[in-house]
């Protein structure tokens, strides 16, 4: 692999990460439980597409075969994408959705951290922009799990569930394989390792602080960042990419 | 070649460009405005607010149509993201505008002032504004439900 090919499925990673995440948030558009929650949703999401448009560009700048963001996000096929099977999940109840949002906005924080300092000048000023915003995402959802956590006996135990739920996709958000060991080597990018004792110490943090119990590292599920994906993806995309697939090249 | 116009020039012609969403705010003002250059043709570079922030394409938009209107034509609007846009890049007069306008300024204090009476018995109402950028609050003293520009 090239260190242009690194850096083009890096910021790939990240940019569907950013957009299944954008997609599964507007599907909870207009179905928030109350009005401030659905103005918080609806705004982190247009977040999450505004990262994914500018890593696409970024991507189809470093290619320079002329892709670009809509043919990223539009006409490539679930096995291409590479995204975290954590952020393909349906979003299942409000304690579900927000569980999904708290783990990764937790680990998101650290990696955005990590890849400021990196060599990538496009990643690195993307990060820069981002990580403002991601600030305030995890703020919002470490918040709500502990509202809910430490919030009434039925809530407690429904987070509860979520979380147990939600775990065994966490594994994947560590485990470095060749693109993310040669882009820490290449080009300075996060130390997994390092960010998964950063991950633990805040998430532990925070579910104490909800009264949650830590669930225990077992088996986890991974797969995504190889474009191995659960059959949710499928249905997701089909959704998505509707309009450009029966409409091809259709713009407003 | 020269060009007719000057740096100064366009920067009053911007200056007269709003920011949609907060029309009382030129862009200058909001400080997205990063360098104007006047060498063979004019050029803009402009910073995003928020990654996602809509109004950034209709800023351009706005941009291209507001020189070319003063017979500009041939007009670049380029985008940087570095250094990130934060709050601190809203102008003293801006701040002023948007008080001006009922929209209590990004502060790094704990209080937030009512833009209406002043006053520093305030309360936040819900975190989360009409739009990212904003958050909704109340005065305790003259009872009005006023926005705040959260600090980013």
């Amino acid at each position: 692999m090239t260190s242009d090919e690194t850096r083009i499925a890096y910021t790939l990673r990240l940019a569907d990460n950013a957009l299944v995440l954008a997609q599964r948030m507007v599907e909870m558009v207009a179905a928030e439980p109350e009005l401030e929650e659905e103005l918080a949703n609806a705004n982190f999401a247009l977040d999450y597409i505004g990262q994914a448009r500018m890593l696409y560009t970024h991507a189809g700048q470093l290619e320079g075969k002329g892709r670009s963001e809509d043919d990223f996000a539009f006409v490539r096929d679930e096995h291409e994408f590479r995204n975290l099977l954590l952020l393909e999940q349906p979003n299942g109840h409000f304690g579900d959705a927000l569980v999904r949002q708290f783990l990764f906005e937790t680990w998101y924080l650290h990696l955005l951290d990590g890849l400021i300092a990196c060599s990538e000048r496009g990643l690195s000023e993307i990060a820069a922009r981002a990580i403002k915003e991601v600030k305030y995402h995890s703020r919002h959802s470490s918040q709500w799990l502990v509202r809910l956590g430490d919030g009434t006996e039925l809530s407690h135990e429904r987070v509860q569930a979520s979380l147990d739920d939600a775990w065994r996709y966490t594994g994947e958000m560590f485990a470095a394989d060749e693109i993310d060991v040669a882009f820490q080597r290449e080009f300075d990018g996060p130390d997994l390792a390092a960010i998964h004792k950063l991950w633990r110490r805040d998430v532990e943090k925070t579910v104490a602080e909800a009264t949650l119990r830590l669930p225990d590292d077992d088996w986890m599920l991974s797969g995504g960042k190889q474009g191995r994906h659960s059959e949710h993806l499928g249905f997701l995309l089909a959704e998505m990419q509707y309009l450009q697939r029966s409409f091809p090249g259709a713009t407003w | 070649m020269t060009n007719p116009v000057s740096v100064a020039q366009v920067y009053e012609w911007l200056g007269e460009v709003p920011d949609p969403e907060i029309p009382v705010l030129s862009i200058l003002d909001l400080g997205i405005v990063r360098d104007v250059s006047v060498k063979d043709k004019v050029t803009v570079t402009l910073t995003p607010t928020y990654s996602g922030c809509p109004a950034t394409e209709v800023i351009e938009d706005s941009v291209l149509e507001a020189l070319k209107g003063r017979g500009i034509d041939d007009v670049v609007v380029n985008r940087v993201l570095s250094p990130p846009w934060t709050t601190d890049w809203i102008t003293e007069s801006g701040r002023d505008k948007l008080r001006q306008y009922g929209i209590a300024p990004p502060s790094r204090s704990r209080e937030i002032a009512c833009p209406q009476c002043e006053s520093l018995h305030t309360e936040l109402v819900s975190e989360f504004g009409s739009t990212a950028c904003k958050s909704s609050w109340r005065c305790k003293d003259c009872l009005e439900p006023f926005e705040y520009f959260k600090c980013l």
